[in-house]
């Protein structure tokens, strides 16, 4: 299962690929996100950890704008998230402009959310025909040889209802890789898993990042931060606590926030 | 290994079912007595079913029904839509139409349409121009008095059906990169369709019944020409009766349909579908031969 990703988005030179600055992001009286700056570097995996209602979640749906954010910004490969500045004016962006930007954008839920009235392959053609208006045989080919990979090439005619957890999500999986996105967002990939299919699922994407994918994972798999991780940030309260290397992180926390919370989960 | 032994024991006797049982066909038997001792010339009856005027009258309540629910359907579609629009113009305007056209009653809408010519006496649309009483014919009237009323009821059903789609649908479509409206085509309405098409059939059998209130507007369905006929025969429960045989045809036929459209929108839904009669069917009669020829145990 290795070479994932076919034709891997060339990074571009230098620039990260994604950069908040001061980010905040309210729900009426709620203040969800306090001021969250940070990078994220092409081909690197970036984890997020934290207690629930910290706004790992929330951040990572900003940054395919399935959350506006309130106030700051947040660029991704240099193009800013859902608005475009023209002087010291802020333009929402259309909608069709908003969809062009998440197309380049994988996303992995927590909760699958496949398609349930289609079968595993025609969930992964769906954008590649609807958005990119590929042929249908282009993209079931692509659709086919991404589930061989992801370890479903048996189960390609079923129905998301047939399939266990794991299986769903590593057709989510391959449903994002399908638009050949420069970045994927996991949103806790694993959290709804039984705990013998959450190994199907990070071996997927261990596979996808050593194939050089850029991607942000918010999760609870410490494990998995820690081997295949190249940078963690531990949120709490809507701020980022602390950050760093995941091993140096995980293993010699310099915050006692972080230190209680890591004693809790490892 | 040696087959377990199985249990053979009495079953419990039911005797309160027998009773039951006895009481209701008693029930059903008089019923029938009354009826088969009315003044009603039943020899009659399978006589008119195939009669030309009672044919023609059910062709058009068929076609009136078909033509009025696509109307609804349709229009039912765009004032879901509109009611859930963030836009509070369009989503008002399509409250206010389902406010009136559930509110009032069928038949009055019915006339409306059919004396329009009260309000507009001549229909200008720019390039083309009539009296409104050339335009206003009985199917014309029938047909928007039957349909729109329709929309108000299916506005809902589809609404409910849209809202009941889980909304990381919605979500994963737009991280996709798919539009409002492509989304709602591909991913919401397919999966709306099961919550949409139960009430939809019931609606279309109703819609059936209903538009036998099209005989105020003198439009030839069932009814009008059952009463027709009566008029000349004084048959008059008789024609009622074959008016009804026809109604109960045309509702069983389109049950069945139902039932498999149903079954085409549970795809994926369930992990196995449920079987169609034709397969139930076969299934009785796999299990009826298996009666004959018992598996011989080893």
């Amino acid at each position: 299962m290795t070479d994932l990703v076919k034709d891997m988005a060339v990074p571009s030179s230098g620039r990260p690929m994604v950069k908040a600055e001061g980010v905040h992001k309210s729900f009426g009286l709620a203040h969800i996100l306090k001021g969250i700056d940070l990078e994220v570097n092409p081909r690197e995996v970036f984890c997020l950890i934290g207690p629930s209602g910290s706004g790992k979640s929330t951040f990572l749906r900003c940054i395919n704008h399935l959350e506006k954010i309130s106030a700051g910004r947040l660029y991704v490969d240099g193009d800013l998230v859902g608005y475009r500045q023209k002087g010291d004016k802020l333009y929402e962006l259309k909608e069709k402009e908003v969809a062009a930007q998440r197309r380049d954008i994988g996303m992995v839920f927590q909760r699958f959310n496949l398609f349930p009235h289609m079968t595993a392959v025609e969930n992964v053609m769906e954008a590649p025909v609807q958005v990119k208006r590929e042929s249908k045989s282009v993209a079931r080919e692509r659709a086919e040889r991404l589930l061989d990979r992801v370890g479903l090439g048996d189960r390609k005619g079923h129905y998301p209802a047939q399939l266990s957890g794991g299986q769903q999500q590593r057709v989510a999986i391959a449903r994002a890789l399908a638009m050949e996105p420069k970045l994927m967002l996991f949103d806790e990939p694993t959290s709804a898993l039984d705990p013998e299919l959450v190994g199907e699922v990070l071996d997927v994407m261990r596979d996808l990042a050593e194939s050089g994918m850029t991607m942000i994972v918010v999760t609870h798999e410490m494990g998995f931060a820690r081997e295949v991780g190249d940078s963690l940030v531990f949120m709490d309260d809507g701020v980022v606590v602390e950050s760093g290397h995941p091993r140096e992180v995980l293993a010699n926390p310099q915050h006692e926030r972080t230190r209680s919370f890591l004693s809790k989960v490892l | 290994m040696v087959p377990p032994e199985q249990i053979k024991a009495i079953p419990v006797r039911h005797y309160g079912r027998y009773v039951a049982a006895a009481v209701v066909i008693a029930i059903l038997v008089l019923i029938g007595i009354a009826f088969s001792n009315a003044k009603i010339n039943y020899q009659i009856i399978p006589d008119y079913l195939t009669d030309g005027t009672i044919l023609s009258g059910a062709w058009h309540t068929l076609y009136i029904s078909v033509l009025a629910m696509v109307l609804g359907l349709v229009l039912g579609v765009i004032l879901a839509v509109m009611r859930m629009s963030s836009n509070p113009v369009t989503s008002t305007v399509s409250w206010l139409y389902i406010w009136f056209f559930r509110g009032t009653p069928v038949l009055v809408q019915l006339l409306l349409w059919y004396n329009i010519s009260l309000v507009f006496p001549i229909l200008n649309l720019g390039f083309y121009k009539n009296e409104m009483n050339q335009v206003m014919t009985p199917f014309l009237a029938a047909l928007l008095g039957l349909g729109l009323n329709e929309a108000a009821y299916m506005a809902e059903i589809v609404r409910a059906g849209i809202q009941s789609v889980d909304l990381g649908q919605t979500e994963a479509s737009h991280a996709l990169g798919m539009t409002q409206s492509r989304t709602l085509r591909r991913i919401v309405l397919p999966q709306a369709m099961r919550v949409i098409v139960p009430p939809t059939g019931n609606e279309f059998i109703n819609m059936l019944k209903t538009s036998s209130l099209a005989y105020a507007v003198q439009f030839n369905e069932l009814i009008k020409r059952a009463q027709d006929i009566s008029s000349t025969s004084l048959a008059v429960v008789e024609m009622y009766f074959v008016a009804s045989i026809w109604y109960l045809i045309l509702t069983s036929v389109f049950s069945v349909g139902q039932y498999y459209l149903e079954r085409r929108y549970a795809r994926g839904s369930s992990r196995n579908l449920p079987p169609t009669p034709l397969q139930r069917l076969r299934r009785y009669l796999r299990m009826f031969g298996s009666f004959r020829r018992p598996e011989v145990a080893r």
